[in-house]
């Protein structure tokens, strides 16, 4: 839409009710499918399929075989179902594991890129080219199952930071990747990390030497674009001593009928006075208003403080996805060290959210808060789900946990699952829950003192996330609150 | 400038305002009395357009640079940005969000809807300590969560701050004095006679005379069954104080 038809839409909302603006205003805008020639392998999976995905990335023995076994193992384990969600079975033979741009990987300069591709990022909000670039952020692109370009490569390679596709990293830092690979998810963790492990296309790699501070902030766009198929991405971050990080993570796909499987892992490793704050918006499509489609987002996410006084910050909010099962964790391993969770999960329609955080303590005066905000509307169901856990070497451990849930409108559920083990009596543990309702007195006594619905939807999301959007880079702050507009529009009222 | 004609109202099916008729003129304070139930509240949240309440019969007409419009037909919203303001008798709780960041961001919206310059932060900080000054209020009530663990002074003391800062031409005070010791009374009233302009209007909704003694009324209508009964000078409020209200029926 151009501007002057945004301002008529806008006008017209105005003098109509809620419920229709409801209607017009949320549909999912990143719902487009980009038609573009793939190299993909046929639905399926089996050892011959593995081997195929790892010649088609031109990948060492080593790292073939650690999938195969990684594969093995999964062929042993069942699907999790303790989380507080249904859906239908997943079919794993009836998904392509490999889903590739076929002009995408060659390529030196991003100038060379597909211009089909770069227009998809366009349209996103990411521009890739060197002229229209965002400055100060650094961009690995993922299309379906490969990276398909990488920003300011070079200004970060002046400091010695490595930004590069995982599969890039596998190729000319193999050192790096075979030391670390694995170090904090093994591929037994679970079912969906030993998954990953097996078929993982992409994602990103980065390496922060010591006493470096990344100049700019880096950040990965997963972009889900075939039908039929996943997305496997794996992500490593490894911050030396005395090094730090801020990290993005935004993601999109297509509006389809089908689900979708996203199963990614991430692994962060931060060394001692090392400090990784990685932040995530996402915005996977969630399905429609009666539950159809949407994407399954099954992601092991944990950080390891392995250096004393390391710091580790998740910042995520949860907005798109039919299903989301997701626990961004941390093993606060180093003495002194911290972990830190701030979360804002919206759902809405009938999307279900199972989301929270570990934060496991063990070495002395380590420090971890947690800070979780549900929003639930419509007939979504919102769940968090926490534990704090205090080995017996973490003496004088602190947790501090706040998790705040705010329904909008009365079919909506919300829950939340705090479990806590201590094993050392020398811990300060904090525990605060509370639960509320935006309702129609805020929104009236808002309106009434000139604010429009938009404006009073805001100031009170807002208010109640404030704590996790200032943990967001200032950019990305405006962003979420964006999306959380839409997707609140009209089911407030 | 403003008339109320013939308003009737009904909130649930049942008629609560059955013929409200009231003329108010610039520079004059009304104040409106009656019974409980009589409608007082239901007549002050009509006015500032409550969804829960159903206009079925009458018009409000307002004066708008020389025009006259309805404002039944506006959005809360837009009455709001034309100047009618109300005070709530029971203001609600935002949590989370700053006290001068609401009211900057309201100001604004009117400013914006007036043709004049949005203000921005340092300078709306000048000017909001200003009408704090005025009303003898305490700096830390704007930096603190709209309404969040105010005592019940504070919350209406609030409600005169957000008047002052939105400068409004028509006020109504729904019942600002209910469950306020004499002292905060006194400091409300106080803060009223203050913003009183030749320019504007003000209506005051309350149950008792005593309110009457601080804010002066050029005006005073009982309230009774949906419909005014009587209208007089100030001195109708001691009479009913005296008699009750009874004895106009």
């Amino acid at each position: 839409m151009n501007e002057a038809e945004n301002k008529k839409t806008a006008k017209i909302l105005n003098e109509k009710t809620i419920e229709q603006n409801f209607l017009s205003s949320r549909d999912y805008k990143y719902g487009f499918v980009t038609d573009i020639e793939t190299d993909r392998i046929p639905e399926g999976l089996n050892e011959n399929v593995i081997r195929l995905i790892s010649e088609k990335k031109k990948e060492p023995s080593w790292m073939c075989e650690w999938r195969l076994k990684a594969y093995r193992h999964w062929l042993t384990m069942a699907e999790p179902h303790w989380p507080n969600f249904e859906y239908g079975p997943i079919d794993y033979q009836a998904i392509s594991y490999y889903n590739a741009p076929k002009k995408a990987p060659k390529h030196k300069s991003l100038n060379d890129v597909d211009p089909e591709l770069l227009k998809t990022f366009d349209k996103l909000g990411i521009p890739l080219t060197e002229q229209k670039r965002l400055s100060g952020v650094a961009v690995d692109a993922v299309f379906d199952s490969v990276s398909v370009g990488t920003t300011h490569q070079s200004e970060l390679e002046k400091v010695g930071i490595i930004f590069c596709s995982m599969s890039e990293a596998i190729r000319s830092h193999p050192e790096l990747v075979k030391k670390y690979l694995g170090s904090v998810v093994p591929y037994s963790d679970n079912f969906f990390a030993a998954l990953n492990a097996a078929v993982f296309s992409d994602g990103s790699f980065c390496y922060i030497p010591r006493g470096v501070r990344s100049p700019l902030e880096l950040s990965t766009y997963f972009r889900i674009n075939a039908a039929d198929s996943g997305q496997f991405e794996r992500t490593l971050i490894v911050a030396e001593d005395n090094s730090f990080v801020s990290y993005l993570e935004g993601c999109t796909a297509p509006t389809r009928d089908e689900n979708q499987l996203h199963a990614a892992v991430v692994e962060l490793i931060a060394m001692d006075h090392a400090e990784i704050k990685y932040s995530t918006v996402q915005n996977w499509y969630s399905g429609d208003k009666e539950g159809k489609g949407g994407i399954y987002n099954f992601v092991t996410k944990r950080g390891k403080c392995a250096g004393a006084h390391s710091k580790i910050s998740w910042t995520q909010v949860e907005a798109g996805a039919a299903i989301t099962w997701k626990y961004p964790s941390c093993i606060l391993q180093g003495d002194h060290s911290i972990g830190e969770f701030y979360s804002v999960a919206l759902t809405n329609h009938r999307m279900q959210a199972d989301t929270g955080t570990k934060m496991i303590h063990i070495g002395k005066n380590t420090r971890s808060t947690i800070v979780s905000k549900g929003i639930s509307t419509d007939e979504s169901n919102n769940n968090y789900r926490g534990l704090v856990k205090i080995m017996p070497t973490a003496d004088r451990a602190r947790n501090y946990s706040q998790c705040d849930s705010m329904l909008v409108g009365n079919k909506c559920r919300a829950n939340t699952f705090p479990y806590i083990e201590v094993k050392n009596n020398s811990a300060v543990l904090e525990h605060e829950a509370s639960t509320s309702k935006i309702n129609a007195d805020q929104i009236f006594y808002l309106l009434s003192r000139g604010l429009d619905m938009e404006g009073a939807v805001s100031l009170i999301i807002n208010g109640f996330c404030k704590e996790v959007f200032k943990e967001l880079p200032m950019e990305f702050a405006v962003e979420a609150v964006k999306l959380l507009e839409m997707k609140l529009e009209g089911s407030v009222g | 400038m403003i008339e109320i004609k013939n308003l009737h109202a009904q909130v649930g099916g049942i008629e609560i305002l059955k013929g409200i008729n009231l003329k108010i003129n610039a520079g004059e304070v009304h104040a409106i009395m009656g019974p409980n139930g009589s409608g007082k509240s239901t007549l002050a949240k009509v006015i500032a357009g409550h969804p829960d309440y159903e206009v079925t019969k009458g018009e409000i007409i307002y004066d708008v640079n020389f025009k006259k419009i309805n404002i039944l037909e506006l959005a809360p919203e837009e009455r709001a940005r034309e100047g009618i303001f109300m005070a709530f008798q029971y203001p609600v709780e935002i949590p989370g969000v700053n006290t001068s960041v609401f009211l900057r961001a309201a100001f604004n919206e009117i400013c914006k809807h007036q043709g004049a310059e949005e203000m921005d932060p340092i300078d709306f900080d000048l000017y909001i300590r200003k009408k704090m000054k005025l009303l003898n209020m305490d700096d830390k009530f704007i930096t603190r969560p709209v309404n969040v663990d105010f005592s019940g002074g504070e919350k209406k003391r609030n409600e005169i701050l957000q008047m002052a800062v939105l400068n409004p031409r028509f006020s109504v005070l729904d019942e600002t004095d209910s469950g306020l010791d004499i002292d905060s009374m006194r400091i409300v009233a106080d803060g009223v006679n203050k913003l009183k302009t030749k320019d504007n209007a003000t209506l005051l909704i309350t149950h008792y005379q005593r309110l009457l003694n601080y804010i002066v009324p050029d005006y005073v209508h009982i309230l009774r069954h949906g419909k005014i009964i009587k209208s007089q000078g100030k001195e109708l409020a001691l009479e009913v104080e005296e008699k009750g209200y009874d004895w106009l029926s």
